[in-house]
């Protein structure tokens, strides 16, 4: 049983390829992370899995939990169960982070065919989230990302992740921009949200250190647009020690 | 009589992107026409409205007020209406006195929608804030002409105005003229403008969690209009001007915009 499936997906942006052939099975319960140097290809996976427009998919496949996940516009793909956690989260002035949440997860409750949540329902659920990643409920009240710290953000985007509850996640250097105290709020939130024998995630990451506090099953080196390297925890250890050249090579 | 009114064309400056057509059809007594609204002195004042059925070959509609000594008036339109519809306010200022405007033009098809102000600080101290913002689609034009006079003895004059407008789709457009006349030395005048489309980041963004693309664009341009209604201290006139520029959105998700 696979939840993610990629095959030989090839994707380009603005007319040059990017991914050239990347090959990928992610089980429930798992936690994979793509390591790779700057240009391999790691965050053109990210949005090509989101379906973010410009990222064009010219050959392959992705099957998420049984459906053709190319096939779906990208707020089906989150319905579905996907979620995109952003390198760099977008802020959008003049509309409040509880606002934008509600929309989102009544939305993906609609397209799955389930009511609404109730006011008082949802941000008792979001006061939650927020706790569990120490953020000030009052910040959710606040524009999204607007006036937000680079932590902030990210913690904001775990937030997100709990509120909205997905069956994977793919997240794109969370790690970046934190402080040593957020990226273990950060790491401890990313197990307590999605270690469960029926969720999975892969984690995007130049560095180990995030690794330490998500321990993954599955390393994978990614390079010039394709795995080139696929190992245990140890793997990430390794190449931390070498480099990507020594290890890839 | 007639001779006297001739009909304004585009190239009259307060005319100049008006709809042709309509200007070509116009009755001109109809056109000479203004509605007088005085405020008297340290009154405060509101007027919301909304302009929002279509009438061949269009609608202007034109307002002169005079705010007296230490009044207040404060003016909100929705312009939603087509497929010519104008909305002119000619505001002077006495010692003291407040203008607050808040615009919204919003509409696809061919419709044009302006707002044309001329806003006459005529004695000191008084202040004015203008916020216009344009949501259009389709061939759709969306206009702020606002002037700004200050005169001569009319010092500590404080006059803003903004202007910023969305273009859903290509095709629709855009203008702003900002026009300011200051005779007086000491005076605070600042404008802006600017005229974009929707943010396509900002829209991804909200499509990874969920909120499909009808949905993302109406929260978005909600909070664009939302500075030009900002003014409106009325909760209950707020959130009405609010959905009667949102619903034409409502309708026009059938025309197949893109976000």
């Amino acid at each position: 049983m696979t939840m993610l499936q990629i095959d030989n997906l090839q994707a380009e942006v603005a007319g040059k390829p990017i991914l050239k052939g990347l090959s990928l099975d992610v089980k429930p319960g798992e936690v994979h992370a793509i390591m790779g140097p700057n240009g391999a290809g790691k965050s053109t996976l990210g949005y090509t899995l989101g379906g973010r427009p410009g990222y064009e998919v010219t050959g392959g496949s992705v099957d998420f939990a049984g459906q053709d996940l190319l096939a779906l516009e990208p707020h089906e793909r989150a319905a579905a169960g996907l979620f995109l956690g952003f390198q760099y989260p977008v802020e959008i002035p003049g509309v409040s982070f509880v606002q934008f949440l509600r929309e989102a997860l009544n939305a993906q409750r609609a397209t799955r065919g389930e009511g609404p949540l109730s006011g008082g329902d949802f941000l008792k659920l979001a006061r939650e989230k927020a706790a569990l990643l120490r953020l000030d409920m009052d910040m959710l009240k606040r524009p999204v990302n607007v006036g937000f710290s680079g932590g902030e953000k990210k913690r904001a985007e775990m937030v997100q992740m709990g509120i909205l509850d997905p069956k994977f996640a793919v997240l794109d250097e969370t790690d970046s921009g934190l402080d040593i105290d957020a990226l273990r709020i950060v790491g401890e939130g990313i197990n307590a949200i999605m270690r469960k024998p029926d969720k999975a995630v892969l984690l995007i990451t130049h560095y180990q250190r995030l690794l330490d506090y998500v321990k993954p099953d599955v390393v994978h080196v990614l390079a010039g647009g394709r795995i080139v390297k696929t190992g245990g925890p140890e793997l990430a250890l390794e190449l931390e020690r070498e480099g990507y050249e020594a290890v890839a090579a | 009589m007639t001779q006297a009114l001739a009909l304004p064309t585009n190239r009259d400056e307060d005319w100049r992107y008006a709809d042709a057509a309509y200007l070509a059809g116009a009755d001109p007594v109809a056109l000479a026409q203004w509605e007088e609204v005085q405020v008297a002195p340290g009154e405060a004042r509101r007027d919301y409205r909304v302009l929002a059925a279509d009438s061949a070959p269009g609608h202007v509609e034109r307002l002169r007020v005079q705010v007296c000594a230490g009044g207040r008036f404060e003016l909100a339109v929705v312009n939603a209406a087509g497929p010519y519809a104008r909305f002119e306010a000619e505001v002077t200022l006495e010692q003291g006195a407040h203008f607050a405007f808040g615009g919204v033009t919003i509409g696809g098809g061919d419709r044009v929608q302006e707002f044309v102000t001329r806003v006459i600080h005529a004695e000191p101290d008084a202040t004015s804030q203008q916020v216009v913002r344009a949501v259009q689609w389709g061939r759709a034009t969306g206009n702020f002409l606002g002037r700004i006079e200050v005169a001569r003895h009319a010092q500590k004059t404080d006059a803003g105005q903004n202007f910023k407008a969305i273009l859903l789709e290509k095709g629709a457009t855009a203008n702003t003229k900002p026009e300011l006349e200051i005779y007086a030395d000491d005076v605070k005048c600042a404008h802006g403008a600017a005229i974009g489309a929707l943010d396509q980041q900002a829209g991804f963004y909200m499509a990874s969690r969920g909120i499909p693309p009808e949905a993302a664009r109406k929260l978005l341009v909600r909070a664009f209009i939302a500075d030009a209604l900002e003014g409106v201290s009325d909760a209950a006139e707020h959130d009405r001007l609010l959905d009667a520029a949102l619903v034409v959105l409502d309708g026009a998700m059938m025309e197949g915009v893109g976000v």
